[in-house]
């Protein structure tokens, strides 16, 4: 029980008529990787406002190290860091400043803020530019020093809302091996991302929203298998096929323990063993076949449909 | 302490979410926030706070002085002087809480981000007004250093106007953070200082005694917060402390503190969504 940092009880958030989470249950054990995954508008940035206590929550409980955060959030905001889909560091303050000023709202005496500071920018590689303005630090450097500001009180679990949205591959790279790092030291993570890379390059465990609801929950790994198989085979279909001909491409019936979706210009089949399924098929030797392995790409576009989200 | 019952508990408390603002000594460290940035650019500031007040002496108290002779027995230039400390202070602590604080809530989310803290949005209404008094005072007692330069300072009770300042600071500050709360951009605060500003600068008493103005006017100008502020420092100059400006502390006092609950729940509004 006391491995719980984080749970939450048909937590539900409604604006007006609009119900932007709705229900949603879940458990964050200490030490690990959790993720919400969800396409745009899925809810994950209003569950994660609701548990940093940005907005307050609608119905349900939500409860961080066994502290109602609505009923106490001066206290649970004391022991979580947050870290900010939108870039919020204060432009008017300096790299250090903005740490050694931060430090102040959550009381920590000026002698370890300072320490701490120091500390951190070294490990986020940032200790160079502790004297720079923030207009004048990169957006991967920015988003590391939110990453800094959201550790200065020693926070047993960091809130990350899309940690590398917007940052070029390099500098996604780098947030993700500090995020590891700092997960082997033992801080609980808790992340939202609509990236799938990132969901399977960091989260143990992770739940897949969708308007408002969870869909599924477990390891990417888990998630994959159950709803993915292992492989994929990728049919192109031509001018003038649609869904409707779907069964007539793979030449009339689908392969053994295969799973098909078709989108607009291609036809996904999900299946066990790939060679196996090329050979129980009747394709026309001209069309293109892509062939790989099936990927938490594969589960979310599965589950969450491939309509545009806007 | 009753234990949340069940999950439509949360519901309840914020229905009856506090009137009283919820402060600690927290507010402080919004408070230091403002001054620590104010502290990196205070030359700039400061120049700014001197140079306003002193074009206005020697515009209005040389150059119209010259043409208006004595107003109440003394010359015209003493008279404007004491209204001036208030009206900077007005401007001073109007511009940091309505430009100033609007960037603070929108386009930098300096709010968002302290309220990720354990401060409370609160207590970030409370500390910006604290500040807005802050500048309020920095720059009365700018002005205070240039009126003893022309000579318009008579003795130590002078002194005064520097809480003065401060209070008129407050005052400003709360009905700026209201503005703040309900602009929709920085477009709105325009008319903020046209139908609002402009007329307490003109019409408080600053360049004309209030009692010139006819009855009607009279009691339209009593309902502006300036003319009390400029009573108080009118007396604070002329040496003649009694019974009457008492009351326009209280006045002012009242409205300080009405003005700042509603602007915690403008905020409030705007914030919590």
């Amino acid at each position: 029980m006391t491995d719980i940092v984080l749970s939450a009880l048909d937590l539900t958030k409604r604006y007006g008529s609009f119900t932007a989470v709705d229900g949603i249950s879940f458990e964050v054990r200490k030490g690990e990787c959790f993720g919400f995954l969800g396409p745009n508008g899925a809810g994950k940035t209003t569950t994660m406002r609701m548990i940093t206590n940005h907005i307050p929550v609608t119905e349900g409980s939500l409860s961080v190290l066994g502290t109602e955060v609505m009923a106490n959030a001066r206290k649970v905001k004391s022991l979580i860091g947050v870290v900010p889909q939108d870039n919020n560091l204060d432009t008017d303050l300096r790299v250090l400043d903005n740490l050694l000023v931060y430090s102040r709202y959550h009381a920590i005496p000026r002698k370890v803020a300072r320490k701490r500071a120091a500390d951190l920018l070294e490990l986020f590689q940032l200790d160079e530019h502790a004297h720079s303005p923030i207009e004048r630090m990169s957006g991967g450097m920015q988003r590391r020093l939110l990453i800094v500001r959201g550790l200065i009180n020693e926070p047993e679990v960091l809130i990350l809302d899309e940690p590398t949205t917007g940052l070029d591959p390099q500098a996604r790279h780098v947030i993700w091996q500090k995020l590891r790092a700092l997960q082997a030291r033992g801080v609980t993570l808790v992340l939202s991302t609509h990236y799938m890379d990132e969901a399977e390059q960091l989260c143990d465990r992770l739940v897949i929203l969708d308007h408002g609801r969870i869909l599924v929950e477990g390891s990417p790994k888990e998630l994959i298998r159950k709803h993915a198989g292992s492989e994929v085979l990728e049919i192109r279909l031509r001018e003038g096929e649609d869904r409707d001909e779907c069964l007539n491409v793979m030449g009339g019936r689908l392969p053994d323990g295969a799973v098909a979706e078709c989108s607009a210009d291609t036809l996904f089949l999900y299946v066990p063993d790939a060679g196996d399924a090329m050979g129980q098929l009747d394709l026309d030797p001209g069309r293109t076949v892509l062939h790989r392995r099936a990927a938490l790409e594969d589960v979310f576009l599965r589950l969450t449909g491939r309509d545009l989200r806007e | 302490m009753i234990e949340p019952t069940g999950p439509r508990q949360p519901v309840m408390a914020r229905k009856t979410a506090r009137v009283i603002p919820d402060l600690t000594w927290r507010t402080i460290t919004v408070w230091y926030r403002d001054a620590r940035v104010w502290a990196t650019f205070y030359k700039a500031s400061l120049i700014g706070n001197l140079g306003e007040p002193l074009l206005y002496l020697l515009a209005m108290g040389w150059g119209l002085g010259r043409m208006v002779g004595t107003v109440n027995g003394v010359p015209y230039i003493e008279f404007l002087a004491p209204g001036l400390i208030c009206s900077t202070a007005m401007y001073s602590a109007t511009f940091e809480c309505t430009f100033g604080a609007f960037t603070r809530m929108t386009r930098q989310r300096t709010y968002d981000a302290i309220l990720a803290s354990p401060v409370s949005l609160d207590e970030i209404v409370a500390g910006e007004v604290l500040w807005g008094g802050t500048k309020g005072f920095l720059s009365g007692g700018a002005m205070l250093l240039v009126m003893s330069l022309f000579g318009l300072v008579g003795g130590p009770a002078a002194l005064l106007a520097l809480p003065l300042s401060f209070v008129i600071g407050l005052l400003f500050a709360s009905l700026s953070m209201i503005i703040t709360a309900r602009a929709p951009s920085y477009d709105f605060f325009s008319y903020y200082f046209t139908l609002a500003i402009a007329p307490m600068f003109l019409f408080s008493g600053i360049f004309f005694p209030v009692e010139s103005l006819p009855h009607w006017a009279r009691t339209l100008a009593w309902f502006l917060p300036l003319t009390h502020g400029v009573s108080v420092s009118r007396a604070i100059f002329s040496g003649g402390l009694d019974m009457k400006p008492a009351l326009d502390v209280l006045w002012l006092l009242i409205f300080i503190a009405t003005a700042f609950i509603v602007a915690v729940r403008e905020i409030r509004k705007r914030m919590v969504m």
